[in-house]
């Protein structure tokens, strides 16, 4: 799947969103959940600022050191005995396990929930060369099977199913027979998918965060997953965006905390793996060989520019959670596999603004993002930056909005067109005009009004209102 | 351990360096002085005993099972467990500590397998078949309820993986307040050159899932239960 989901337009997505009443009834009461739990786990641990401050300049040192880290990192990968491929595309990385996957003759890939792939369409390269490509997070296996939905979070990507839809996929394709119980299904899954993982050739995972001091990768996950990916086949590759690294241990045991917490309110996930290179001599099981896909694909092009706080995040979705525009259109609306606010600031970075041009605007601006970031990424500050790029450099807004602009930018550099224009208004608006209201305005007043009514023109401007009033005064 | 290859690195390097406007740096970064560290102020001077409290606690929230007991009676608490799982097939760890704990005759119980005593591919098969994986912690974290295992050679990492339930034994004296000291010990490890295990794993009760209707469901890949048994060895 690629980072662009669906070819309709964004209006279209939000309107799918909205009309999707169960959808939104899951996403509202999943932030509501998310939120409590990280607010509680925030006062648990106490003196969250000082927290976001630590986490924020761990990311902010690491980003402006990243080639020294990268290197260092890839320096000691070696020495354990892996193997380091810098991608600056999707397309090299996934030509390079293509070829590990030719070189093995293997037949199938168990995979860990990994956005990058996901980013780069990596299940389809692998699928290219003969491979058979098996998700086994519980919410990316029931999308997979749903004949590759989208995932519309970054952390519980099958928010927008619910469980009787979820019993019908395992009921039509996998001969399930029982309930729609959670606990059913995710032990149905759990059988399905064993016999999987002890026969697969190749366990792809991606990395939440690589140590440069020691050549490690830490994975964060709590279905074991990821665990069993890396224990049972015989390679390992491991992708990561190249902007997913901290220099020491010291640093990481930080970020996973604020990690944790910030995804899903827990003091950490079941299980937090670190992955050293292959196995060593005398080990029985883990990997007999070991890969570090290290992704450019874009982000590269984010660091010396405004923006490139962006790349201090670490993919726990708390400014997701928080936001009221996701809560009403739903994942999906984004049209990229990256959502929310974080969405709508790096999808534009990595792919342009041709095809996402919508995004910026899919914000209130109420900054609830910023503050629920733990690594403080100012995320609507980034969206306010995005929109005047696009305004000034761009020239992509919309066409209806620049001839607005441009007809009052005319309108207003003369007094006497811009008197004319304000006595005109009530009329001109007059066949649009019901109950007071303007309830299908035409031109540039339809978006407004395809959601909310817009009030009619007053008849006296204020500027007449306020001669008039100095008059009476006196 | 034969050195692994590298590839396109210099000129993926150089194109960030440029991005970011400066010459490569290869050398010569220092970690800054950060201007807070509360990480090291959770559970700071708590004694053995308050954080043996603290750990409990979290048991509860993680679902995981807690018993308590001394070295002398541990065989009988180990056996306690594997009845009320129900469990008759186990895999442990080969570690000395087994033997240390009086742990002898536990292990010639019939249907038990240690790590590494068969031919290579058959440990992961009969682990995979067995209903519980047995290992000691290496550090236990009592804020997050964690015990971390240093695994390598005949400390399986599928001990504590594969197997339908997890036992962990936990000595009093490898609590630590949190993963600040777990983490900050490996780094210390890592700063003097030494080769840190290929696989370490924190692990925090049974594996979980809130993927389906945000419920969450206990036992998903990895082990359905787990039972830490807490031994007061100090």
């Amino acid at each position: 799947m690629p980072m662009k989901i669906g070819e309709r337009s964004f209006d279209n997505r939000v309107k799918q969103g909205i009309d999707n009443t169960f959808m939104r009834d899951a996403v509202s009461s999943a932030q509501a959940r998310f939120q409590s739990n990280k607010a509680k786990a925030e006062e648990q641990l106490g003196h969250w600022e000082e927290w976001r401050e630590l986490s924020e300049e761990i990311r902010a040192h690491t980003l402006e050191n990243l080639d020294f880290y990268l290197e260092q990192l890839s320096e000691n990968v070696t020495k354990n005995g892996g193997h380091v491929f810098f991608a600056s595309t999707g397309e090299e990385a996934n030509d390079y396990v293509k070829k590990i996957a030719q070189e093995k003759k293997a037949k199938k890939v168990i995979k860990a929930k990994s956005m990058v792939t996901e980013e780069i369409s990596m299940n389809e390269a692998f699928e290219s060369v003969g491979c058979e490509v098996i998700e086994s997070d519980l919410g990316e296996y029931i999308l997979q099977l749903d004949d590759h939905d989208p995932p519309s979070h970054i952390v519980t990507p099958a928010l927008h199913k619910n469980k009787e839809q979820i019993r019908e996929t395992f009921a039509n394709l996998k001969g399930y027979e029982k309930t729609s119980k959670p606990e059913e299904l995710a032990q149905f899954a759990r059988e399905q998918l064993r016999e999987e993982f002890l026969t697969a050739d190749i366990g792809v995972t991606g990395c939440n965060f690589a140590v440069a001091e020691s050549g490690s990768v830490a994975l964060v996950t709590n279905e074991g997953n990821a665990r069993l990916s890396t224990t049972i086949p015989k390679t390992h590759i491991a992708v990561m965006g190249m902007e997913r690294i901290v220099p020491t241990w010291e640093e990481l045991e930080v970020l996973v905390t604020m990690l944790c917490r910030s995804a899903v309110g827990q003091k950490l996930t079941s299980y937090v793996t670190g992955l050293s290179g292959p196995r060593e001599e005398g080990d029985l099981d883990g990997p007999e060989e070991f890969h570090l896909v290290i992704v450019d694909n874009g982000r590269s092009n984010i660091l010396g520019t405004a923006f490139q706080s962006a790349l201090h995040c670490i993919r726990c979705a708390a400014c997701i959670n928080v936001c009221p525009v996701y809560r009403h259109v739903g994942g999906h609306s984004y049209g990229s596999i990256y959502p929310g606010p974080i969405g709508a600031v790096l999808t534009p970075l990595l792919e342009g603004y041709d095809d996402h041009k919508d995004l910026p605007y899919a914000s209130s601006l109420c900054a609830a993002c910023t503050d629920a970031c733990p690594v403080k990424i100012p995320l609507h500050e980034l969206l306010i930056e995005h929109r005047k790029v696009i305004t000034e450099q761009e020239k992509m807004t919309t066409l209806s909005e620049r001839f607005a602009m441009k007809g009052f930018g005319m309108l207003a550099s003369s007094p006497a067109l811009f008197h004319m224009a304000e006595q005109a208004a009530p009329a001109m608006m007059s066949p649009f005009t019901k109950n007071g209201k303007i309830e299908s305005g035409p031109g540039p007043l339809k978006d407004w009004t395809n959601v909310r009514d817009f009030p009619v023109p007053e008849k006296e401007s204020f500027r007449k209102w306020f001669q008039n009033r100095g008059k009476e005064e006196s | 351990m034969a050195k692994g290859t590298v590839q396109n690195q210099d000129a993926f390097l150089q194109n960030i360096a440029d991005k970011l406007g400066r010459e490569r740096r290869s050398e010569g970064v220092k970690r800054p002085q950060y201007k807070h560290s509360p990480q090291h102020d959770i559970l700071r001077g708590a004694t053995i005993k308050e954080m043996v409290e603290v750990l409990k606690e979290q048991c509860l929230a993680i679902h995981t099972d807690v018993k308590e007991s001394s070295k002398a009676d541990l065989e009988n608490v180990l056996e306690e467990v594997m009845k009320e799982y129900g469990a008759d097939k186990a895999v442990a760890w080969d570690d000395p500590r087994f033997t240390e704990y009086g742990l002898e005759s536990f292990l010639q119980r019939p249907n038990m397998t240690i790590w590494g005593s068969g031919p290579d591919e058959d440990n992961i098969r009969i682990t995979e078949q067995a209903e519980a994986g047995i290992t000691f912690a290496d550090y236990t974290l009592a804020e997050s309820g964690t015990v971390v295992l240093m695994n390598g050679g005949g400390r399986g990492q599928s001990v504590s993986l594969l197997p339908t339930y997890y036992i962990a034994i936990i000595p009093y004296s490898t609590i630590v307040p949190r993963i600040t000291q777990a983490a900050g010990e490996i780094h210390r490890r890592v700063e003097k050159g030494e080769r840190i295990p290929s696989c370490i794993n924190f692990i925090s009760g049974p594996s979980n899932s809130a993927d389906i209707e945000m419920n969450l469901v206990v036992g998903v890949h990895g082990p359905v239960r787990a039972c830490y048994i807490l031994v007061d060895d100090m």
